[in-house]
């Protein structure tokens, strides 16, 4: 049997690959995800991983979702597909909605009300930072610093819909990709 | 419209528009559940985001506990599936044709337009939430730590969530 060629995983294999990945992504899943299907249990290459990812980041939504749906489809079909993203989302939904529950009995707490605040500042600073390092990039070019700043200013200044921001900004941003 | 409806109808909207990942649409969650349908205050709504930064798996579940607060916990479940099942089956319609065209010019165009306006998108995200949260000084100094941190050292985001939640502890 070759080596080369990894087996496809079954619907089982995918579920627990993903629950795994889920209880132990504290912080951002993706870097858990990359190291534990890469390099762990090599399910992909780096490359085959950086293209998925591509398009995970492409489409609209959670990228970690996006990726477990269609790394989970080309595995097993629809059925891999729902095993990759339950397995995925499981675990954290229940621990996520016990501390919802938690906080609204405790939320009146001042003590509780406070530990949360501060927690909140810290999370905005991520936040931004995340933010910044995306933007980054961008923002040394003349036209991408353009649209960047422009897709800001329509969100908080002008306060746009979202849909309203992007029908004007995807042309707008094509149009200049397509001419640099 | 039932609570549960509202938030299947909220999310299911937003998840299409999601260009950057589900953070990128936190300004739109907030001008709805805060100014439009007064569900919480922006300072609720920054807290019940650090909540969901602060368990294990992805950010977006802050959804989850949007639609807990509004419609219990199915609300959670139903929040969090009207946001990832319009996106993850839009990826699976358009994984194939992604593989075939690895190399082409306009996929590659696509990919570079679509990188500045996520950029402004979280940047937008950002600032919303440093806004709600950010009430007073220490709230603002605590922002810039976990800022500078994240970017010029390795510190792992649960340190700094941790250490945002003892300073607001202690100091209030």
């Amino acid at each position: 049997m070759s080596l080369d060629v990894p087996p496809k995983l079954d619907n089982r294999a995918l579920f627990i690959g993903f629950f795994k990945i889920g209880i132990m992504g504290f912080g951002g899943v993706l870097a858990i995800a990359r190291r534990a299907m890469v390099e762990q249990w090599q399910w992909l290459t780096q490359a085959e991983f950086n293209d998925l990812f591509s398009l995970c980041q492409f489409m609209p939504g959670a990228n970690i979702t996006n990726f477990a749906f269609a790394f989970g489809a080309r595995q097993g079909g629809w059925r891999g597909a729902a095993c990759a993203v339950v397995g995925l989302l499981t675990a954290p939904i229940i621990i996520v909605l016990l501390m919802g529950a938690l906080f609204a009995r405790f939320a009146t707490v001042p003590a509780v009300e406070h530990t949360v605040g501060g927690m909140a500042a810290a999370a905005a600073g991520l936040v931004a930072a995340t933010a910044f390092k995306i933007a980054q990039p961008g923002l040394v070019t003349l036209r991408p610093a353009c649209v960047t700043a422009l897709a800001f200013a329509l969100v908080i200044v002008l306060h746009v819909p979202l849909l309203g921001v992007l029908a004007l900004m995807l042309p707008l941003s094509i149009a200049l990709a397509w001419r640099a | 419209m039932s609570p549960l409806l509202q938030v299947t109808v909220l999310f299911g909207k937003l998840s299409l528009l999601a260009v950057g990942g589900v953070n990128a649409t936190l300004p739109a969650v907030a001008r709805e559940v805060v100014q439009q349908r007064h569900w919480m205050t922006a300072h609720q709504f920054s807290q019940l985001f650090a909540i969901a930064q602060a368990v294990p798996g992805p950010n977006m579940l802050v959804v989850a506990l949007i639609g807990q607060r509004e419609a219990g916990w199915e609300g959670g479940l139903i929040a969090t599936a009207a946001t990832v099942l319009p996106a993850g089956a839009l990826v699976l319609l358009v994984s194939h044709v992604w593989q075939r065209f690895q190399g082409a010019r306009w996929r590659q165009i696509i990919q570079r337009a679509m990188l500045p306006i996520s950029g402004g998108l979280m940047l937008s995200a950002a600032f919303v939430l440093v806004r709600a949260s950010d009430s007073w000084w220490l709230m603002a100094a605590l922002t810039a730590t976990s800022f500078f941190s994240c970017l010029r050292t390795k510190t792992h985001p649960l340190w700094l969530l941790g250490s945002g939640a003892l300073v607001g502890y202690l100091f209030n």
